[in-house]
């Protein structure tokens, strides 16, 4: 299973979302601060879910974080987030 | 000083705060880069504190807002969130809006 796929499992299963799209995009990162051999560091997360209903921005980014704290500290060093609730 | 002292200190003592990467000349980020470029469009003065000067700095600031990334933006010592929520609350207009409840001057450059 790639990070991708594994971020994304974890967010189905988190938020049952609406919508959800996870893109790695480690790829420009290539070479900068935190980017490593084989990539996987760098990622997007545009997720939509009713669990986020009355949850201020702060809010929804942490509770995607927590989610993914096994991945921030094995080898994800960026996480780009779009949350709402929907 | 512990780094939480540290932290506490500098956001009680300046109205906005940026915890970043790199410095407000030379940010060493591209996350960080994109906050500091929204806080000088709309005009705001804040003190850029560089966590790669310091360890101890750089893990107590993900410590102390619950929040696993950098950069960081403080405003009157309330964290307001990393780089995607300034972005949004700036497209939004909530951001300047946010800044001038607080009594802090900032605002749209008017369009040419």
């Amino acid at each position: 299973m790639t990070m991708r796929e594994r971020i994304e499992a974890k967010l189905t299963a988190a938020f049952s979302p609406s919508f959800l799209a996870v893109t790695d995009d480690s790829h420009h990162h290539a070479g900068h601060g935190g980017s490593r051999e084989g990539g996987e560091t760098h990622f997007s997360v545009n997720i939509a879910s009713p669990a986020f209903a009355g949850k201020s921005r702060v809010d929804m980014h942490r509770a995607i974080n927590a989610v993914l704290a096994d991945e921030f500290a094995e080898r994800v060093h960026a996480l780009a987030i779009s949350a709402r609730a929907g | 000083m512990s780094a939480q002292d540290t932290i506490k200190s500098e956001i009680t003592s300046n109205d906005v705060v940026l915890f970043m990467k790199g410095t407000h000349e030379f940010p060493m980020c591209g996350f960080s880069g994109q906050v500091v470029q929204i806080l000088d469009y709309v005009g705001v003065k804040f003190k850029g504190i560089n966590v790669l000067d310091d360890a101890d700095l750089r893990q107590g600031i993900k410590d102390y807002a619950n929040w696993p990334t950098i950069p960081q933006l403080y405003v009157k010592g309330e964290f307001i969130g990393g780089c995607d929520i300034v972005r949004e609350m700036f497209q939004s207009g909530e951001l300047v809006t946010h800044l001038n409840e607080h009594g802090i001057a900032a605002a749209m450059p008017a369009k040419a």
